[in-house]
């Protein structure tokens, strides 16, 4: 009940300033909307079908360039995690390529992948990539050595060891990873679509902007808002579910 | 001839500020199939790295461990170790972390459940197949342990303090129950503890170990002619030598008048 009341209270906070805002600026509604413009044009892109397909766009291409960017830090992070020595070699790279913000690298995926659709996924990938491997590395390396020497009581062997025991094991360490690497993403996922895509999200923001039309450009803003507090409300619940599942209190 | 002979063995840690640390001092000791030992002493006296050279988890420094002729490398499911803090798998239910030692062995998926299925019955938990050990108290988690170690059918059982984490009754109650499944299922027993109550309701030989350097002070035989129970004379009796050997009895130092 009191979460009703803050959500709510919070909303009236944002459109009361939103409006003084407005009011004071007395800026063109070309240049910056009111709150109801914004309800308008969002209504605008919501009957002609243009957000319902941009959002398809961006979700989907999000959802490629994440799964397939854990997928594979994961399996890597398991890897390199359990052979220290490599990892030690990949620790220095990986630490000074870590904090490069992802569209930094815009240029080069440009020249390497054209544009359209793939810089987008691979900005999303870089994004998401990073805080998964090292969260997996530091996960499979500081394991509770309990189930290793239980593993190696019953002659469970080297290949099998890391998906049978330690994957699982790690695997609420790896999940507060995961969680981090869907908000960096989401957040790469707007710039990424500004590099010559022709849907999504990001698009929708250029092409508002090109056309002048700032309530279209805020009601794109405030659905990838909406849209990534939904996602990490659901990537929150199935944490929750895992560290209850695991017998792990839950931190705060 | 001795089934588990430990020869002259030494083990040291070198310490991080490089100094060494002698965990054990020339230890020797001989083991009967179908004992029940009770290795007992302070912390630091060496008595978990003995289990864990025995289990095949570490290898010690100087000396040989065998096993039934052989020499002990490393750890094999024919020895199972329990530890304190259970290790078992959270993400898998009671039942599948009983089967896990079974997975390894050539078995079909109908056979292996049986076979947990069976050793839960002995521990009590039948009726807790399906819940996963967060659910479970640490009583019961332990059982479970105990019942995943005796599934791989093991000639012995290591047990690391496995009743430390657990309340006092708890304790008791899981002494009685381990005391009388393994001896029902004949397995060689080695237990480490640091109670001396629960060294003396167990074991038919109590191994003490003191500190700096780890090693063997004394082995006493317990005969307690079967009977475990904790209030008799003959109980308190063996656990007054025990207190003896670490010098906690008081000298009497009444004065008698005549």
């Amino acid at each position: 009940m009191h979460k009703v009341k803050y959500i709510g209270g919070s909303l009236i906070i944002l459109l009361a300033f939103w409006q003084i805002v407005t009011w004071l600026g007395g800026w063109n509604e070309a240049l910056f909307p009111s709150p109801l413009g914004t309800v308008r044009g969002l209504g605008e892109l919501l009957a002609s079908g243009v957000l319902a397909a941009d959002i398809r766009a961006s979700l989907s291409r999000f959802a490629l360039g994440y799964i397939s960017a854990v997928v594979l830090a994961m399996a890597l992070g398991l890897v390199l995690g359990w052979y220290k020595k490599i990892w030690n070699y990949l620790n220095p790279v990986a630490q000074v390529l870590r904090p490069v913000s992802p569209v930094a690298w815009l240029p080069f995926i440009v020249l390497f992948f054209g544009i359209g659709e793939m810089p987008a996924l691979v900005i999303i990938f870089i994004a998401a990539f990073f805080p998964v491997l090292l969260a997996t590395v530091a996960a499979v390396q500081g394991m509770e050595p309990v189930y290793l020497k239980v593993a190696k009581n019953f002659g469970i062997g080297q290949p099998q060891i890391l998906g049978k025991i330690v994957f699982p094991a790690v695997f609420p360490r790896i999940a507060t990873g995961l969680h981090l690497a869907l908000g960096t993403a989401w957040v790469f996922l707007v710039a990424g679509e500004m590099a010559g895509a022709q849907s999504g999200l990001g698009f929708l923001i250029i092409d508002a902007r090109n056309n002048l039309r700032a309530d279209w450009l805020m009601a794109a803003i405030l659905t990838i808002g909406v849209l990534g507090l939904v996602l990490d409300g659901i990537v929150s619940y199935l944490e929750g579910q895992i560290y209850r599942r695991w017998g792990l209190t839950r931190r705060t | 001839m001795s089934y588990i002979k430990v020869e002259d063995v030494s083990r040291q840690f070198t310490k991080a500020d490089g100094s060494v640390f002698q965990a054990l001092d020339h230890v020797d000791l001989e083991i009967k199939q179908g004992e029940f030992i009770c290795l007992l002493g302070p912390s630091g006296c060496g008595k978990s790295t003995l289990l864990n050279i025995l289990a095949g988890f570490e290898g010690a420094s100087a000396g040989t461990v065998t096993i039934d002729g052989q020499t002990v490398s490393k750890p094999s499911p024919k020895y199972v170790t329990i530890f304190q803090n259970y290790g078992l798998l959270p993400w898998r239910t009671v039942l599948k972390n009983v089967e896990l030692g079974l997975e390894e062995q050539q078995l079909s998926a109908d056979e292996r459940e049986k076979i947990a299925r069976h050793y839960l019955e002995i521990v009590g938990l039948q009726n807790f197949a399906d819940s996963h050990p967060a659910e479970l108290s640490g009583g019961m988690q332990q059982r479970v342990a105990i019942a995943r170690a005796l599934a791989v059918d093991p000639e012995i059982i290591f047990m690391d303090e496995p009743f430390a984490a657990l309340d006092a009754l708890t304790r008791m109650k899981l002494q009685d129950e381990v005391s009388a499944i393994c001896r029902e299922q004949k397995k060689t027993i080695i237990f480490v503890t640091h109670d001396i109550d629960e060294a003396v309701v167990l074991a038919d030989r109590i191994v003490v170990m003191t500190p700096n350097p780890g090693q063997i002070k004394t082995i006493l035989p317990v005969d307690l002619h079967g009977q475990r129970d904790r209030t008799s004379p003959d109980f308190w009796d063996i656990r007054e030598r025990v207190f003896e050997c670490f010098a906690l009895k008081p000298e009497d130092k009444t004065e008698y008048y005549i």
